[in-house]
């Protein structure tokens, strides 16, 4: 959509609010983040006809700034409603256990739970970008929004859907990781930076160079905690360093911008 | 602009600056620590138009070199006595620019939307490695524990444990480097970066190596940075590593776009404006940051142009004709 959001870490925050209100009311995980993605749709749509709609024809300046504003109260607004606390949400029974490997190593279910569901939303949605009706107008009408219009399909409309399926997206990933890295005030700003170091590495407008990216930087990062554990927080970005001086324009990116 | 309102213009300048210079013998010391952190913004907004509103590059991660000359003078103060300003000074700067440089090497390969993230991925890390290292008392932070001394030959010049004379102190570098900012836009240099701006194919056609114009603007920008860095952790006698988070690179954005981009007078319009709100809506608030994102998000929807843009809109408003939006 060519637009850049700084409020999506705000919308992964989100998720996993989301998750855990809805858990402590419910009762039921699975029923919660049912509701949660319908909510966090709904959300999306809504903010895209408010706000973002308005994003599109300006500069990158003018979107950086509004969406920080965003975040401003995003944040303020959850430190309204659920205060500054840091929560858990418990795992259902049969995703707690874990697997032994060998005799002291063991992996946790729910991990691999979570790598198997991400991967099918990785196939998931290229099949639909690429594949599908809708997919095909999206793609169309990031390359030419006028001409798409003129052949009498309702680019606004398609717009606010890709709008809400990514605030959708984070909300679903945020829930997803609230289970094993605790519910905290912080956690929006955290995954929004790596978010954009993956795109950075990886290159935009490619969905392999994202899935590239994401394994450098996952692998730095565990690598970088075990080899130095200081400057974990830096390796990260050491990478980031290097692929910009080889490829500046990202690993996988298509051609120049 | 006819010959009257020339005169007028000035005038309100002049009257601006002698309030400026009685303002502490008449105020509380509250107002006066008020309005030398609103020096301090002030440069910082400054050395960032000069990246946005002049060459056109949106960085996102500039609180980092406010925030590497702020650890400096904290860090080299050594605990049994104050360091000389013209040691912490240069030094301070130099750091700040030295890591501008760095980042900029990197950062200035990418464009557009690219350089936005990377800068703020850059500022990132220096955010970590002083907040999750020891090298700066980690997330705490740590103060400063003596204030610079000033001094010519064995004369003190100056008392930075005064609110009233770091405000002066303030005041005259503002000025210093207001003015020094203006000849250099006006300069060859600050053309090319203007040309930069508008068209940076068509300057490396004409034969401009713009990598290294970018580069110097880039660097220019972190030292004073870090020249306002430096005063910040002066004037407040602490620093922690949120000085270089995001969301300081993110307001420092917002005082230069609040001014409208325009020219550096807007620059400094902003930062004063940013202060005053910040003022008005703690007390208002708890959830003060509630407000201030509302403001920013209603001003960038309806007020391309900034602060700057405002009177002329108005009286387009009330006079009809051209509202004078880009």
């Amino acid at each position: 959509m060519k637009i850049i959001n700084l409020a999506h870490g705000s919308f992964y925050m989100l998720g996993a609010y989301l998750a855990f209100g809805l858990v402590s009311v419910i009762g039921n995980l699975w029923l919660a983040i049912a509701l949660g993605v319908v909510l966090s749709f709904l959300l999306g749509f809504v903010l895209e006809r408010l706000v973002f709609k308005y994003l599109y024809n300006r500069d990158h300046l003018e979107q950086v700034l509004l969406t920080y504003g965003l975040i401003l109260i995003f944040e303020e607004v959850r430190s309204l409603l659920v205060g500054d606390d840091v929560h858990g949400i418990a795992l259902p029974d049969f995703l707690s256990g874990s697997i032994a490997l060998t005799d002291s190593l063991s992996y946790p279910v729910y991990r691999l739970f979570m790598s198997a569901v991400c991967i099918a939303l990785a196939i998931g949605q290229y099949l639909f970008i690429q594949r599908t009706r809708l997919g095909m107008m999206i793609r169309a009408g990031s390359h030419d929004r006028d001409m798409v219009q003129s052949l009498g399909i309702n680019i606004n409309l398609i717009y606010s859907i890709v709008f809400a399926m990514g605030v959708t997206l984070a909300a679903f990933a945020g829930m997803l990781a609230a289970p094993i890295s605790s519910v905290s005030p912080g956690m929006g700003s955290q995954v929004l930076i790596i978010s954009f170091v993956v795109v950075v590495i990886g290159g935009i407008g490619s969905i392999w160079g994202a899935l590239l990216g994401s394994l450098l930087i996952g692998g730095a990062d565990t690598f970088g905690k075990i080899l130095f554990p200081q400057f974990a927080g830096v390796a990260v970005y050491l990478v980031m360093a290097a692929v910009l001086l080889w490829r500046p324009e990202g690993l996988l990116s298509k051609g120049n911008k | 602009m006819g010959e009257n309102q020339a005169k007028l213009k000035l005038l309100l300048q002049a009257l601006l600056i002698l309030g400026l210079i009685v303002l502490p013998i008449q105020s509380e010391e509250f107002y006066t620590e008020l309005i030398a952190k609103t020096f301090v913004l002030g440069i910082f907004s400054l050395s960032l138009y000069l990246l946005v509103g002049v060459t056109g590059l949106v960085s996102l991660g500039h609180a980092a070199y406010f925030g590497v000359a702020a650890y400096s003078i904290a860090l080299l103060t050594p605990k049994s006595g104050p360091l000389s300003l013209w040691i912490g000074l240069p030094c301070a700067v130099l750091l700040a620019a030295l890591v501008a440089l760095l980042v900029g090497i990197f950062v200035l390969r990418t464009r557009g939307v690219y350089f936005i993230m990377v800068t703020l991925a850059f500022s990132q890390m220096v955010f970590y490695v002083f907040h999750d290292t020891d090298l700066g008392g980690g997330s705490d932070g740590i103060y400063l524990d003596y204030k610079p001394s000033v001094e010519w030959g064995t004369r003190a010049l100056l008392d930075l444990s005064s609110p009233v004379q770091i405000y002066y102190a303030l005041l005259v570098s503002l000025t210093v480097i207001y003015i020094f900012l203006r000849i250099l836009i006006a300069s060859p240099f600050g053309a090319v970066l203007h040309g930069i701006k508008s068209n940076e194919q068509r300057m490396i056609s004409l034969g401009y190596a713009t990598f290294r114009y970018k580069l110097a603007a880039f660097t220019l920008a972190g030292a004073v940075a870090g020249f306002a860095g430096f005063w910040y952790a002066v004037l407040f006698g602490f620093v922690t590593p949120e000085l270089m988070s995001w969301h300081e690179s993110g307001n420092v954005l917002l005082m230069v776009i609040l001014g409208g981009l325009g020219n550096l007078g807007g620059a400094l319009a902003g930062a004063i404006v940013f202060v005053g709100m910040q003022e008005v809506f703690k007390d208002l608030t708890k959830h003060w940051q509630l407000l201030m994102g509302g403001v920013i998000v209603l001003a960038v929807l309806f007020m391309p142009g900034g602060l700057v843009a405002l009177p002329r809109r108005l009286s387009a408003l009330i006079f009809g004709g051209d509202s004078g939006n880009e």
